[in-house]
């Protein structure tokens, strides 16, 4: 298995997930593109810990994997009460703290 | 593709790989450009599912597990619940992307360029020797209960604030 592999397909993602961020206006798929990035991070990590046949990579992977799932319930809690209150979860349209 | 076939190269591991990460990449390219939110989290699980099974092929069994239950099977759910609570139209829409998405592309593959280049600099030709088997679990509890413990313990009151935050913000009140 080449090193190459995990690590150019961990950048794909990443690219992938930094486009749905920037291009992206309704904040659900935003969320969904975070949690593209932080599973490219986690290919990355499983791939270095392959390469140096650790453990440390696995826990840290489970770590950002616990981070991950808390985002995504703060996240959409937050998007819950943005639609409420502004029946809207159009990203720009959040402007009340622009100065 | 002759060095696929090298000597020290695994090439049912590769061949796998290179079909997974095909699915992966054509699911992760449909979640930023489709037009339909309920799509884009579908191509998720598909992204996501993919995920673990390269960490199948890469030896961390126990991670692949989490990744299934965490993932796709909260997650997702927490997903779906947060598009069907938030949307009034089913089916495709308009006004997904912001008017200045263009922007994206070229910063993406900029960043893209940049970090295969770096990688194939510095790893272009290291090879991953086959591991013996699956990472057993013990290692990782031995990480975890050890030089991880007070990060572990750490992120148990991060899950517990979150659980807590999420419950107060989205209360009717």
């Amino acid at each position: 298995m080449y090193a190459v592999n995990f690590l150019i397909l961990g950048a794909l993602l990443f690219s992938l997930g930094v486009f749905g961020v920037i291009a992206r206006r309704n904040a659900v798929m935003v969320l969904m593109s975070i949690e593209l990035i932080l599973n490219a991070v986690n290919v990355n990590l499983i791939a270095f810990a392959l390469m140096n046949d650790s453990a440390e990579g696995h826990v840290f992977a489970l770590y950002v994997i616990a981070v991950a799932a808390a985002e995504v319930g703060v996240g959409l809690a937050m998007v819950l009460m943005i639609y409420r209150n502004r029946r809207s979860i159009a990203l720009d349209e959040l402007s009340a703290l622009k100065g | 593709m002759s060095a696929l076939f090298a000597a020290d190269v695994n090439v049912a591991q590769n061949v796998g790989f290179y079909i997974i990460a095909a699915v992966m990449l054509y699911g992760a390219v449909r979640i930023v450009s489709t037009r339909n939110v309920v799509h884009a989290a579908l191509w998720l699980v598909l992204v996501l599912g993919g995920v673990a099974a390269q960490y199948v092929l890469a030896a961390a069994e126990f991670v692949a597990v989490s990744q299934v239950m965490v993932y796709i099977g909260a997650v997702m759910v927490l997903f779906l619940f947060g598009i069907m609570l938030t949307r009034a139209t089913i089916g495709s829409e308009d006004g997904l992307n912001n008017r200045g998405w263009g922007l994206g592309i070229p910063v993406a593959l900029l960043l893209a360029g940049t970090m295969i280049w770096v990688i194939v600099d510095e790893y272009g030709s290291s090879v991953i020797e086959s591991p013996d088997g699956p990472m057993p679990t013990t290692a990782l509890s031995d990480v975890f209960l050890r030089e991880g413990l007070v990060p572990f313990l750490a992120l148990s009151f991060v899950l517990l604030a979150a659980a807590i935050g999420a419950i107060v913000l989205a209360r009717k009140d």
